[in-house]
């Protein structure tokens, strides 16, 4: 009588994260400052994307003692990274307990052409996208939330924008669509002809879009809630970070009250140090994530 | 005309919003305590407890929501709002709002993989009421003024103390309007007994 893994559960579950700002964090004690300062839910990580960066190299699911560990310090939902078309690493996620799995380019893909069937999942999974044909793919092959990919660990927020604002455009463009110009549109997009139909009927995504991949800032978390983000992801930016538990307020504060310039002027005072910054243009092949997958 | 409010804090808003619609019901939502006088009923949605906590004590929501629903007016929590309203939750110091007499357990039936949605009898509702159970909590004790109106396996899910109203469940999440409906008849008859 009682259903599991549907995709009402696997999306209400994103729907319950609205509004909210989700935190990359490496330890339990990070996840408790986290938790603190008001997160909806934190992704446990063995390394924040700028020292993925850093490191180089391949970069794998993280080692499960962390994701328990984090899991064990704190009552909100623990998100990890598998990589992409990693089967076996989202499974191991799963049976660890992981409430949300991101497959993520995060991480180096380990299939370059295909992403996991999701929907033979009883936990739900997020993905990134850059525009509209990779988010409907991701939907179609059964992501039940999405993000922007923007480029993690820069702390430089023009390409979070640039996919927010494209996304938000062709969601437009599709809504205006006649029905007989849809298929074609369906056919430039690549994206799954029904989903774009129902995205038309309905006015929207089926599945909510968070904002990820580079925000560093309480200004930056406000920017992309009102480019139209239902929450956002802070990677890097809160414990690279002069002072981790200040910034973590001030972001959560500035995602719920997006419009209120005042009090962004308030929490942005005396934050420190935010994280170094890069230009995305030094950035070519490899290193830029968003370009993993397709 | 009356005027519904959705506490917008953080987590489901835009359906409840959708599903308190009636034709003599206008909706709000309600991003600040000032706002709390003009309606007439408030819904605290589904979403992250602690951090709905934390910014309803920074946002100074704390006293203004307490003497809401001390003045009468009908309050229906969902999920994270229920938690809110509990006088007690397991394993903490004490509740958040305590405008219901009962105890909750927060993740009572474990994590996002045993999430599960199933129907339910709610009594004054529905025999077969859909119910989309999410990381839920659980009412493990209710006060004597509480009256249970719907089980899931000999464990309490809905509960109401007079004009307080509150579901371990999110029926936002669904089509099923007749839950948000009989909480908007509590609404019109609070009204209507303050009008007499």
């Amino acid at each position: 009588m009682a259903e599991r893994g549907t995709d009402r559960i696997k999306r209400g579950m994103a729907e319950m994260q609205k509004g909210g700002v989700i935190m990359d964090v490496v330890n339990g004690e990070q996840a408790k400052i986290a938790e603190e300062a008001g997160a909806v839910a934190v992704m446990a990580l063995e390394r924040v994307p700028s020292d993925i960066r850093a490191a180089g190299g391949v970069a794998r699911m993280a080692d499960p003692t962390i994701v328990q560990e984090v899991m064990e310090a704190v009552s909100i939902p623990v998100m990890a990274k598998a990589r992409i078309g990693h089967i076996v690493e989202a499974r191991v996620l799963e049976s660890l307990g992981a409430d949300y799995i991101d497959e993520s380019e995060v991480l180096t893909p380990a299939d370059d052409v295909y992403h996991m069937d999701k929907t033979e999942y009883t936990v739900p999974f997020v993905c990134g996208a850059r525009d509209l044909g990779e988010a409907a793919r991701r939907i179609g092959e059964g992501a039940s939330m999405l993000r922007t990919k923007g480029e993690p660990g820069t702390g430089n927020i023009v390409e979070a924008v640039r996919h927010m604002r494209l996304i938000q455009s062709q969601i437009r463009k599709v809504i205006g669509l006649s029905k007989d110009e849809l298929m074609t549109e369906a056919k430039n997009l690549g994206a799954p002809y029904e989903l774009l139909l129902q995205i038309r009927e309905e006015g929207r995504l089926p599945v909510v879009n968070f904002a990820a991949g580079g925000i560093a800032t309480p200004a930056d978390a406000a920017l992309m809630m009102q480019l139209g983000a239902d929450g956002v992801f802070v990677g890097s930016g809160i414990f690279k970070s002069e002072y981790p538990d200040k910034f973590a307020r001030a972001i959560v504060e500035a995602t719920t009250h997006y419009e209120d310039y005042e009090l962004i002027a308030k929490l942005s005072k005396g934050l420190g140090t935010a994280m170094t910054g890069m230009d995305i243009s030094q950035l070519e092949g490899f290193d830029r994530m968003q370009d993993r997958s397709q | 005309m009356m005027k519904i409010g959705v506490l917008a804090l953080q987590g489901a808003v835009r359906e409840h919003v959708k599903g308190l619609e009636a034709p003599d019901t206008e909706v709000i939502i309600v991003k600040r305590p000032e706002q709390l006088e003009e309606i007439d009923g408030l819904v605290f949605p589904g979403g992250e407890s602690t951090t709905m906590r934390r910014l309803v004590e920074k946002y100074q929501f704390f006293e203004p929501l307490q003497a809401f629903a001390k003045a009468g007016k009908p309050v229906f929590g969902t999920c994270a709002g229920l938690i809110l309203m509990a006088t007690d939750v397991v394993g903490e110091p004490g509740g958040h709002l305590e405008l219901m007499d009962m105890t909750v357990q927060r993740n009572a039936f474990g994590r996002q993989r045993e999430s599960f949605e199933t129907r339910l009898s709610i009594r004054g509702v529905a025999d077969d009421a859909e119910a989309v159970f999410i990381r839920a909590p659980l009412i493990t004790e209710v006060g004597q003024n509480v009256e249970v109106l719907a089980e899931y396996n000999d464990e309490i899910v809905v509960a109401r103390q007079d004009h307080l109203l509150s579901c371990s469940f999110h029926p936002e999440l669904t089509n099923d309007r007749r839950f948000h409906q009989y909480f908007v008849q509590m609404v019109r008859e609070a009204q209507a007994a303050v009008n007499v």
